[in-house]
């Protein structure tokens, strides 16, 4: 095969320049997430200790009145607990009633009643945060994970990705947003707590710092160990979640899903996406080696005048 | 006397370019047909669904629910047209990388298929996505360079200029410019290349979008290698979706192919099915490592197991041993019908990932409404539409007579 200085130059030129980009996306990849936010000892964090609700959903109510989102329905009725209810575009927070075995409790004991707070858990390093192509979601280094409903385009990956079950979308809407807990971010900056915790008249719920909320929850387990399951749901629970939960049966007799991996999510994603840079070195020089090859391959062979023609069309 | 000129070049080039050298009557009347008749009555019911859907919401015209976020919008117009959209880089990359330039006739087409496939993914990504208008936000606004979808958004944007790049020496042949043709004919070989490289990347990454959730895809469907199966049953799609679309052709525009291309057009066929069937091998035999990678052999016995091996027997391996069949007994109908299932199991194992094995262990499951259905039904209809209106005018499936072709 001819190949003139000039060819030569065009076919690597063309392949270098593609690796070099690929090469330069290897160098300048983004850190990860994780990376990007790391959870310091501050960041906040809250502690649901389901052994002292009452199921008064005054949690409820005051998010409702804080977002100013429809009073909670059925509020003071218990016929609200007959099924039980997800988080939904008009309520960022829901309790739920189930009745569990007690840990230490006889078989065929009477079922105990138990009160579930559910919400954005807040996770150290959200998948949905990871999940969002336009970083509407975004984890703080304070703790909450907020989202800019400014740039969401309602791809709804978030209601995917999140092992939670959390954001709601409001399908209601000609024109919707993602909604979900925001964790009273801007009650927090004025020194404030979250309204949910502030209104809780039972104690099931303490505010504070992550790693201090961490020592609590141990705290009560050990001092009442015959009493609490030995297990802080969220310490590990998809890496970590700012929510943390104790209870005294069993978590999944309580509506907690117990099949959630023990690692950050946006490591599930991690692998393909670090492949990428090297499929963008490879390809280009493969691909354009195996052109040359099968060119002059072709060129080997004596064409005829049609052929050659053709060729200077169809280059 | 100016304008009379003007009007009348004006009109002759429509007449020659748009209404196939008929008048404006004629044409329209040579449009009442039985098929036509059917394309207008999905468009006429269709039309106003998605009229319907923009102006009440999704939640009036879906089954969409907070539980269940995605529904056949994505998990057939998006992740099945996609798939079957692929039919553009394997072909290119066929003739123009590997050198195969046997397969030229069927290229162009191919071509034109996987540009309106993409088209009409972005089409059916509109109607579903809450704030449409922001769809070029990833690409201009803010980049959440984190995420799988950031990645397909880009590719997606991308690949569709490569494909329309790809598409533009049969336009500018249309046209007549004969110079811009000689440009964009250079951009040939670099167009494939990239479009090679935005193909294996966002086809695999569709797949990985489903990494991210491990409690919720059925363990059979949810693997590690998933963004590989995505990867090379998207080749598979391809190839049997050239088999299909090219015998359609040959029957629909016969009018417009000279003597002597339905034997080509046979050879073609036989050739694309070999490797179909080796690819589809590979395909199954990948499937089997991943079944036994995560253990899950216990699991085949259930209800969603049996269904797995319908489309792990049904759709996978009895194509490839069809395709094999008529590759090697150079039997044409065996590997058109072998085609055939490959592009239906193409569409099973989308439905599967994104709706039958998602969400699998939740009470409320999803099932389309009449409205998702029919807007799924007039958005095919369209790319069927503008499918034949381009080769009807444009040189696709013929060659131009001032550029004669490789073949």
């Amino acid at each position: 095969m001819d190949v003139n200085r000039r060819a030569f130059l065009k076919l690597a030129g063309g392949a270098g320049v593609a690796s070099a980009a690929g090469a330069a996306a290897v160098v300048t990849r983004p850190r990860r997430a994780s990376a990007a936010v790391r959870h310091g000892d501050d960041a906040v964090g809250m502690l649901v200790d389901t052994t002292r609700c009452v199921g008064c959903r005054a949690c409820e109510a005051a998010c409702s009145e804080t977002h100013r989102l429809p009073a909670p329905a059925m509020l003071g009725q218990d016929t609200v607990f007959a099924k039980v209810r997800r988080t939904e575009s008009t309520s960022y927070t829901v309790v739920n009633r189930f009745a569990a075995a007690a840990e230490g409790g006889a078989a065929g004991a009477p079922a105990a009643v138990r009160f579930v707070k559910t919400q954005c858990m807040h996770c150290v390093d959200p998948a949905c945060a990871s999940a969002c192509l336009v970083k509407a979601l975004e984890k703080t280094p304070e703790g909450p994970v907020v989202y800019h409903r400014d740039r969401c385009i309602g791809c709804r990956y978030c209601m995917v990705a999140c092992p939670f079950g959390v954001p709601a979308f409001e399908y209601e809407k000609v024109l919707p947003y993602v909604t979900k807990c925001t964790f009273c971010v801007e009650r927090q900056q004025q020194s404030q707590a979250p309204a949910c915790a502030t209104v809780c008249p039972s104690g099931a719920l303490t505010f504070g710092t992550r790693k201090a909320l961490l020592e609590t929850a141990k705290t009560r387990i050990y001092r009442d160990a015959e009493r609490y399951v030995h297990h802080v749901y969220g310490e590990r629970e998809a890496g970590g979640t700012s929510w943390l939960y104790i209870t005294d049966v069993p978590f999944e007799q309580v509506g907690f899903r117990t099949d959630v991996p023990m690692r950050p999510f946006p490591e599930l994603t991690w692998t393909f996406l670090s492949a990428v840079p090297f499929v963008l070195m490879l390809w280009p020089p493969f691909l354009m080696g195996l052109y040359t090859f099968s060119r002059e391959r072709r060129e080997a062979r004596p064409a005829t005048e049609a052929e050659r023609t053709r060729e200077t069309t169809h280059a | 006397m100016h304008d009379a000129i003007h009007d009348a070049v004006s009109v002759s080039w429509a007449r020659e370019k748009i209404f196939l050298g008929q008048s404006l009557g004629e044409y329209v009347r040579g449009l009442v047909t039985p098929w036509n008749a059917v394309a207008a009555l999905i468009l006429a019911a269709g039309l106003p669904v998605i009229a319907y859907r923009f102006a009440f919401g999704l939640g009036a015209a879906t089954n969409l629910s907070q539980t269940n976020p995605w529904g056949i919008w994505i998990g057939i117009d998006v992740l099945s047209g996609v798939a079957l959209a692929a039919g553009g880089y394997t072909l290119a990359s066929t003739v123009y990388l590997f050198g195969l330039k046997q397969y030229y006739p069927v290229l162009r087409a191919a071509v034109l298929t996987g540009f309106l496939g993409y088209f009409f993914v972005v089409v059916g990504l509109l109607v579903d996505l809450g704030r449409p208008w922001r769809i070029p936000y990833p690409v201009i606004y803010s980049y959440g360079v984190t995420s799988v979808m950031f990645l397909v958004a880009w590719h997606v944007f991308l690949y569709l200029t490569v494909q329309f790049l790809e598409f533009c020496p049969a336009i500018f042949e249309w046209l007549g410019w004969r110079t811009v043709r000689a440009w964009a004919a250079r951009l040939t070989i670099g167009a494939t290349v990239f479009g090679v490289i935005l193909s294996t990347l966002h086809q695999s990454a569709l797949g990985a979008l489903f990494l991210m959730a491990p409690g919720k895809v059925h363990p059979l469907w949810y693997s590690p290698f998933i963004p590989v199966y995505f990867f090379v049953s998207s080749v598979v799609a391809g190839l049997a979706m050239v088999i299909v679309e090219s015998a359609l052709s040959h029957r629909i525009f016969r009018d417009q192919l000279e003597p002597g291309r339905h034997a080509d057009l046979d050879r073609i066929t036989l050739g694309l099915g070999k490797a179909a069937a080796v690819v589809l091998f590979t395909y199954f035999f990948l499937k089997l490592i991943g079944l036994a990678d995560g253990d899950h052999w216990a699991l085949l016995t259930t209800p969603l197991g049996g269904w797995f091996l319908v489309e792990l027997v049904g759709f996978v391996l009895v194509p490839c041993f069809l395709f094999a069949h008529g590759a090697r007994e150079r039997r044409v109908r065996a590997v058109r019908v072998a085609a055939a299932l490959a592009v239906a199991g193409i569409v099973v194992n989308r439905v599967n990932v994104s709706l039958v094995a998602l969400n699998w262990n939740v009470a409320e499951r999803y099932l389309p409404s009449w409205m998702e259905v029919m807007t799924t039904v007039t958005i095919v209809t369209l790319g069927i539409l503008t499918f034949r209106w381009i080769v009807n005018r444009m040189p696709v499936l013929r060659d131009h007579p001032a550029y004669p072709a490789l073949h």
